[in-house]
């Protein structure tokens, strides 16, 4: 394995077209958290042409609803959720100059589409490591949307945070080449 | 007749919840291992290693596993000689959930109503499967259950003429759609015959076995057996980043069935395969 990528946000389009499908990121810097919820209110401020309570411009959204954060610690528990159901928001935060994404499974066609036309990417983290993970976020902070508990959005300050390039914006695709590699016809 | 109060259950059920999403069980530990020594992709050895210290981070710092710690799904057999006083149990069970997720800084994860989406705010309520069994005692086990490989299930009315391959190709495709969704290396749980809802809570039983523990009757134990090998096949690997790890156990349960029917549900448990049980 080849030595991990260091990217700090705002990412630029050369940041996003210099990531391949497969490659290991660190993350040090910003990161926005939303999920389900978030994201139906962010979508619709951006339908009804309203500011967003963060720039998504060069951003990267992280999808997790962390657990508390026990005393003596920024934030719970903060592995990714299941990236598919936020499939029919991202194209339009992609659309307003968000640049990433940080979840794990599958994407749909319409984003993936988005990827490559906005020039984004599509990370994953380890499904089910919530704690380890959260040993590299330093602080987190509610920035909005309070009252959805653990789907508020948090600013999340993360020093070497791991993931994986799982879509990139030439059309790459890790789950897919991975699969491949690996796959055995079936019943032999 | 044997008298218990239960505030028994809550406290019960409030440690239970917390060792549950803290202290992932030998078995699934073991299999970690096991599966780290034979898949054949890198990165899939390297996330099986991270699952190993993410649980041993869990343990010692008592951290929730995963941030999704669950639906509460408790199982309760109870003694048919026990009477229950001091109140309600199903009160005493959405109690001791309260406090263990408040206790534990686990996440609430639970909306009161499905359309209208409002946080309860305490995880409650639980989903109770209550059993009347013989005896006097009452065993309780808590299986906090993640969203995220529990929207990969299905179920499927199978003709009784699609027999055991069609049930085959049912599970395998249901694994093999859901990809790296479900949090792979997955449990698949499988539950053959009853009636649709039985075969439903049959393949959510089936994941409270011991990880890998073979189905007793030798014909189901070579069908869990085939449906593995034909899983792994599949490429999907840890995190569904490719290998040879897609799931480390199927585990079948079956139950009688009606004359025109062959239903079979499948249920993915992800890899934190969480459960802990007490008896009182």
């Amino acid at each position: 394995m080849s030595d991990p990528i260091r990217l700090t946000p705002p990412l630029t389009d050369a940041d996003a077209e210099r990531l391949k499908a497969g490659d290991r990121v660190l993350i040090t810097g910003v990161l926005y958290t939303a999920r389900d919820a978030a994201h139906a209110r962010l979508v619709d401020l951006v339908r009804r042409d309203e500011p967003l309570p963060f720039d998504p411009a060069g951003q990267i959204v992280y999808f997790v609803g962390p657990t508390p954060a026990p005393p003596g610690r920024p934030i719970g528990s903060a592995g990714p959720t299941t990236s598919y159901r936020m499939d029919p928001y991202s194209p339009l935060l992609l659309e307003r100059g968000l640049k990433g994404m940080i979840g794990k499974g599958k994407r749909s066609p319409e984003v993936l589409e988005a990827i490559r036309r906005h020039k984004g990417v599509y990370l994953a983290a380890v499904g089910g490591a919530g704690a380890l993970i959260s040993q590299r976020i330093r602080s987190a902070e509610i920035v909005a949307y309070e009252d959805l508990g653990p789907e508020a959005i948090r600013r999340l300050e993360v020093e070497d945070f791991p993931a994986v390039v799982v879509n990139d914006c030439h059309g790459g695709d890790l789950y897919a080449e991975g699969r491949a590699r690996y796959a055995r016809p079936r019943g032999g | 007749m044997r008298e218990l109060d239960v505030g028994e259950i809550t406290r019960a059920v409030r440690r239970l919840a917390v060792e549950a999403n803290t202290d992932l069980g030998a078995d699934v530990l073991d299999a970690f291992e096991r599966f780290t020594a034979t898949e054949a992709s890198p990165t899939g050895r390297d996330i099986l290693a991270q699952l190993t210290e993410n649980a041993r981070i869990a343990r010692d710092e008592k951290r929730p596993l995963c941030q999704d710690t669950g639906f509460a799904v408790v199982f309760v057999d109870l003694g048919q000689d026990v009477r229950l006083k001091g109140g309600d149990l199903y009160q005493a069970v959405d109690e001791g959930v309260r406090q263990g997720y408040a206790d534990g800084y686990l996440r609430k994860s639970i909306v009161a109503d499905p359309l209208r989406r409002e946080n309860t705010g305490d995880n409650t309520p639980a989903v109770v499967h209550l059993r009347l069994v013989p005896g006097d005692r009452v065993r309780i086990v808590f299986a906090p259950k993640g969203g995220g490989s529990e929207n990969m299930s299905g179920i499927a009315m199978l003709r009784p003429a699609d027999g055991v391959e069609g049930v085959k190709r049912f599970v395998v495709d249901r694994v093999s759609e859901a990809g790296p969704n479900p949090c792979p290396p997955t449990i698949v749980g499988v539950g053959v015959g009853g009636t649709f809802e039985v075969a439903a809570l049959l393949a959510k039983r089936s994941l409270l076995r011991t990880l890998g523990a073979p189905n007793p009757d030798p014909y189901y134990a070579d069908l869990e057996r085939q449906l593995l090998d034909e899983i792994n096949a599949l490429g999907i690997g840890p995190q569904g980043l490719g290998g040879t790890t897609t799931s480390f156990a199927v585990h079948v349960e079956a139950h009688p069935c009606h004359i025109a029917s062959l239903p079979v549900a499948v249920n993915i448990q992800c890899h934190s395969a969480r459960h802990k049980e007490v008896e009182l």
